[in-house]
C-alpha cells in the first residue's frame, strides 16, 4: 500500500480523516483544559491562603 | 479500611498525583498501537471499504459515553447517600469527559453515516437517544454551575444524573427495539462477536485505551477540584504553600 493510497482511504479519505481529526482534537482538548485549569486554581488558592493569613494577623 | 483511607481527599490527592503519569503513558501506548492496528493492519471491510475504519473511534467512544454516564450516576448516588465528598467531585469531573465522548460518537457517526447511508443524520432511535445523552450531560453541567453552594449543586446534579440513567438501556437496546438505519451491534457480551478478530483486537485496544484515557483525565480534573473544595483546610494550605516556592 502506497502513502497516497493510504491517505485516499479508497475514496473515503475525507470522511475517515475528518472523523479521526475531530476525535483527536476533542481528546487533546480534554487533556489541555485540566492542565491549564490546575495552574489557574493553584494561583487563586495561593492568593486565597495569603489573604487568610493576612486576616489572621 | 483501604476505601475509607483513599476516599479522604487529603490522601486521594497525592495518590492521584502518582497515578496520573503512569496512566497517561499507558493510555498513549494503547491508543498508539490501537490506531496503528486499526489504520494499517486491519483488513478492508468487504461491504464498506475503507470507510469502516471510523468504527475504531466511533464504537469505543459510544461505549465510553454510556460507561462514563453510569460512573457519573453511581458516584452521584454515592454522594447523595453517604455524602462522600470525593464521589461528588468524581461525578462532577465525569460530566465534561462523558459529554466529549458523546460528541465524538455523534460526530464520527454522522461522518460515517454520510457515505454509508447517504445522510448525515436521521431521527431514529439510536441517534436520538445518544443525542439525549449529550443533553443530559450538558444539563448536569448547567445545573451544577447554576447553584453556588457546591454540596447543594452536587446533590441537584446527582438527582438529574440518576433520572437520566433510564436513557442508557434505551440507547443500548434501541437497535433491537425499533427499526433503525443504525447497524446492529458488532460486539455483544453474550455470544460470539460478528466481527473478525483482526478488526476486533484493535477495537478492544482502542476501548481499553479510552478507558485509561478517561481514568487519566478524570483524575486530573478531580485533583484541582478537590483543592478548591478543601481550600479552608490545613492540608491544602500546605500543598499550595510548597508549590509556591
Amino acid at each position: 500500500m502506497s502513502w497516497s493510497e493510504f491517505i485516499s482511504m479508497g475514496g473515503y479519505g475525507g470522511y475517515v480523516w475528518s472523523a479521526y481529526g475531530f476525535a483527536i482534537f476533542v481528546l487533546v482538548i480534554n487533556v489541555i483544559i485540566p492542565m491549564r485549569r490546575r495552574g489557574v486554581v493553584l494561583k487563586a488558592l495561593r492568593q486565597f491562603i495569603v489573604s487568610q493569613t493576612v486576616q489572621e494577623k | 479500611m483501604i476505601y475509607k483511607k483513599y476516599a479522604s481527599p487529603k490522601n486521594f490527592y497525592p495518590l492521584a498525583g502518582r497515578l496520573i503519569p503512569w496512566l497517561g503513558v499507558l493510555t498513549v501506548l494503547l491508543l498508539a498501537v490501537g490506531l496503528y492496528w486499526g489504520l494499517f493492519v486491519a483488513p478492508t471491510d468487504y461491504q464498506q471499504g475503507e470507510s469502516y475504519r471510523i468504527i475504531f473511534l466511533h464504537v469505543p467512544s459510544a461505549w465510553m459515553s454510556m460507561f462514563v454516564y453510569v460512573i457519573m450516576a453511581a458516584a452521584g448516588a454515592l454522594g447523595l447517600t453517604w455524602k462522600t465528598k470525593l464521589a461528588e467531585v468524581l461525578a462532577s469531573a465525569c460530566a465534561p469527559i462523558g459529554a466529549s465522548f458523546t460528541l465524538v460518537t455523534l460526530v464520527t457517526g454522522s461522518i460515517w453515516g454520510k457515505p454509508m447511508w447517504g445522510t448525515w443524520w436521521v431521527w431514529d432511535a439510536r441517534l436520538t437517544s445518544e443525542l439525549i445523552l449529550l443533553f443530559l450531560y450538558i444539563g448536569f453541567m448547567a445545573l451544577e454551575a447554576s447553584i453556588e453552594e457546591p454540596r447543594r449543586a452536587a446533590r441537584a446534579a446527582a438527582v438529574l444524573a440518576l433520572v437520566g440513567v433510564v436513557n442508557i438501556p434505551i440507547i443500548h437496546f434501541s437497535v433491537e427495539w425499533w427499526n433503525t438505519l443504525h447497524q446492529p451491534a458488532s460486539v455483544s457480551k453474550l455470544g460470539a462477536p460478528s466481527i473478525h478478530p483482526s478488526m476486533l483486537v484493535p477495537l478492544l485496544m482502542m476501548f481499553i485505551g479510552f478507558k485509561l484515557y478517561f481514568a487519566t483525565v478524570v483524575l486530573m480534573r478531580m485533583r484541582y477540584a478537590i483543592l478548591e473544595r478543601e481550600k479552608h483546610t490545613r492540608w491544602v494550605a500546605e500543598v499550595v504553600g510548597t508549590k509556591a516556592q
